[in-house]
């Protein structure tokens, strides 16, 4: 009987395995095509070729030069810096406040954030893109179609005499449109409203008698102790910043001003997509993605630290 | 150093009253316990003096100074809480020189404060630690000690004690009440342990619904409770409680019940007289109770025939219960003492010790006889 249920374990064990080795082979296929591709030549990508027979490690140095990507790069560093530090002190602050402060109309105001989640992005990118081209409210800035008509033909600036600060401007083409739609998601305020909720509330109470007010305690109580779900926050946000694609492409009409994976569609040509060096560009830009994967990885298994908090 | 008042204090969350019309006058360097069951409004009590939650009515003063619109910190108090809400991410230092950096106190100054705070609670080997690396008993320290680095004119305390474990909290017990005279501060303390109330207190308030059922002298409460509430929340077990009536018995005065007839000693017969032909509630502590053999001298006995349900033996004692009706009553006897289950014995009430409540005052709690 004993062994009968051994052997029964046994390919029980085996079976979860096997179900296992397939699913995460087909989670990796693709993964390993796109690094394996990166290396491969031009021929071999037509040819539908699994492995290079000569590794071409120059793919990377000509996707980098030949798609610009030096200035890509630095677009999405500075689109993801700004909307990241914006998404953090939103979120925060906004969390903290549907958690911990008591003000009318708290309860229905986070029913409608919530219920902002449900709506998918595709709904909302026309009349997002309205906005920000100022069609629909008036918008504070210096207009971009101003400085649209002082760059030439060949992305050259021209001498020309740029237009005051105005409240009836286009945000296309500027830092605004591409990094003020990513400052807040519902997600990221429920996550860290959750989150906060479950602080003790006799913890603030302390704080208060010590001397400490709602901002103190934010910024040298609860967010010390926070690590996890703020890097959960920071991760989602990072990459949610640095993959966008579709956003970017509409808001902006220039290569200066747009992102990486905007940048990465220059390997698509009217003569057919250059397989090998999109995906070289892939890889580099899936790098950051990968460090700050591992960095907030790192955080999560720290785990939270609540022991202070009874016996 | 300072006294500590509460006017006229009402509370209300909504429809829920907490407090009602609550009256105490806390002298200067006086231990004061609230006590109560859970919901009676203790808590609220000790958190409107805190600054945590604002009076919905009446004045708390701390003091000659009415401190309702004054924010928590500027009231010169320190409290240490049931969960001990020490800071997790701070060493036991950081966690005690919080306050008074934020008070901007130099920093020679904390230092000195805190290490004297740590040796006067023996942890001075713990600055360095988290709390998540400190036991109890330790955590507990810690969190008087945050208090105690203040140097407040008064300081609350919010049950700390009920998440130790029995020996510790005895020990604790000592300690705090060791700290009182030390400090020579006004300590107010809510729990809802009558041990620790009676054994800690100068005067304990009792409270019931938000309202003060009695504020007295732990002595006083157990000798001379104002309402059968207090009676039966002072005291362990709890005192024993009969529906009676006061009737004339062989010239005298006598409680008569379904179960027994006993005299009222000749003390009290001026005081209830005027209560002759009513109902009333006969309680007797459960110590007031004795097996016959064991009865010490110069108390006035009276004798009930009782029949043995359950027994308990503690060593320097022996808890009898019996039940009538659907009652369950029980007598402390001398450990010596020894009753089978099931077997009818006699016992003696020492009526010196008897109480008797006016029912026709308030019969949900009504009012002892005085």
């Amino acid at each position: 009987m004993a062994k009968h249920s051994r052997l029964v374990r046994i390919i029980g064990r085996a079976i979860l395995y096997l179900i296992l080795i397939v699913g995460a082979i087909i989670a990796m296929t693709p993964f390993f095509w796109m690094i394996s591709t990166s290396f491969m030549s031009l021929g071999e990508t037509i040819n539908r070729a699994w492995i290079p027979q000569t590794p071409q490690w120059g793919n990377y140095a000509e996707a980098w030069k030949q798609a610009n990507f030096g200035v890509y790069f630095k677009n999405s560093v500075i689109i993801t810096t700004v909307s990241l530090l914006g998404l953090m002190i939103n979120s925060i602050l906004a969390g903290y406040a549907f958690a911990s402060i008591k003000f009318p109309g708290k309860n229905i105001i986070f029913a409608i954030l919530l219920a902002t989640m449900m709506v998918p992005e595709s709904v909302t990118v026309l009349p997002s893109l309205l906005l920000v081209r100022g069609s629909i409210i008036p918008l504070p800035g210096v207009d971009s179609r101003a400085f649209d008509a002082c760059v030439g033909a060949g992305g050259q600036v021209l001498a020309c005499q740029f237009q005051n600060f105005t409240f009836g401007a286009s945000w296309l083409n500027t830092l605004q449109a591409l990094t003020i739609p990513f400052m807040a998601n519902a997600f990221s305020i429920f996550l860290l409203r959750q989150f906060f909720q479950q602080m003790p509330s006799e913890l603030y109470d302390a704080a208060r008698i010590d001397g400490a007010g709602h901002l103190r305690y934010l910024f040298q109580i609860v967010l010390p102790i926070s690590k996890a779900p703020i890097m959960t926050v920071l991760l989602f946000g990072f990459i949610g910043s640095w993959n966008s694609f579709m956003w970017p492409l509409l808001v902006t009409t220039r290569d200066v001003k747009r992102p990486i994976m905007v940048g990465l569609w220059n390997f698509v040509t009217e003569a057919g997509p250059q397989t090998h060096l999109l995906m070289a560009g892939a890889v580099i830009t899936l790098i950051p993605i990968l460090i700050v994967y591992f960095i907030t990885q790192k955080q999560f298994t720290e785990g939270i630290a609540t022991t202070g908090l009874k016996g | 150093m300072a006294s500590v008042t509460y006017k006229h204090v009402w509370k209300r969350f909504g429809e829920v009253i907490a407090l009602r019309d609550l009256n105490i006058e806390i002298e200067d360097k006086e231990f004061l316990v609230l006590v109560g069951p859970s919901g009676c409004g203790k808590t609220t009590a000790l958190r409107c003096l805190a600054g945590l939650e604002e009076v919905s009515e009446g004045e708390v003063l701390i003091g000659d100074m009415v401190v309702n619109d004054v924010a928590p910190k500027d009231r010169d108090i320190a409290m240490v809480f049931q969960s001990y809400a020490l800071y997790p991410h701070m060493s036991v230092f950081d966690n005690m020189a919080f306050g008074l950096k934020l008070r901007k106190l130099p920093k020679a100054d904390i230092k000195q404060r805190v290490e004297e705070a740590a040796r006067i609670l023996g942890i001075e080997k713990l600055l360095e630690r988290k709390p998540r690396e400190l036991s109890g008993g330790q955590r507990q320290r810690v969190a008087v000690g945050r208090a105690i680095v203040r140097e407040p004119k008064v300081f609350l305390f919010d049950e700390p004690l009920s998440n130790l474990d029995a020996k510790l909290r005895v020990q604790m017990r000592t300690e705090i009440s060791r700290l009182h005279h030390r400090l020579a501060t006004t300590f107010i303390y809510v729990t809802h342990d009558q041990v620790e109330a009676m054994t800690m207190a100068t005067r304990i308030a009792v409270l019931n619904y938000g309202v003060l059922q009695q504020l007295d002298t732990p002595q006083e409460l157990y000798d001379r409770p104002a309402n059968k509430f207090v009676a039966g929340f002072i005291g362990s077990p709890a005192m024993n409680f009969f529906n009676a009536k006061l009737e004339r018995y062989n010239g005298s005065l006598a409680v008569v019940t379904d179960h027994f007839t006993l005299p009222v000693p000749e003390d009290r017969l001026a005081t209830y007289a005027q209560y002759e032909g009513k109902d009333v509630i006969f309680g007797i502590r459960p110590e007031d109770i004795y097996n016959p053999q064991f009865t010490p001298p110069g108390i006035t006995v009276a004798p009930v025939k009782i029949k043995v349900d359950v027994t308990e033996m503690m060593g320097n004692e022996i808890f009898v219960y019996w039940v009538y009706g659907k009652d369950e009553y029980v007598a402390r006897v001398d450990p010596r003492t020894r009753y089978q289950i099931g077997e009818e014995v006699e016992v003696v009430f020492n009526m010196n010790n008897m109480q008797l409540f006016d029912l026709s005052v308030d019969a949900e709690n009504p009012p002892a006889i005085r």
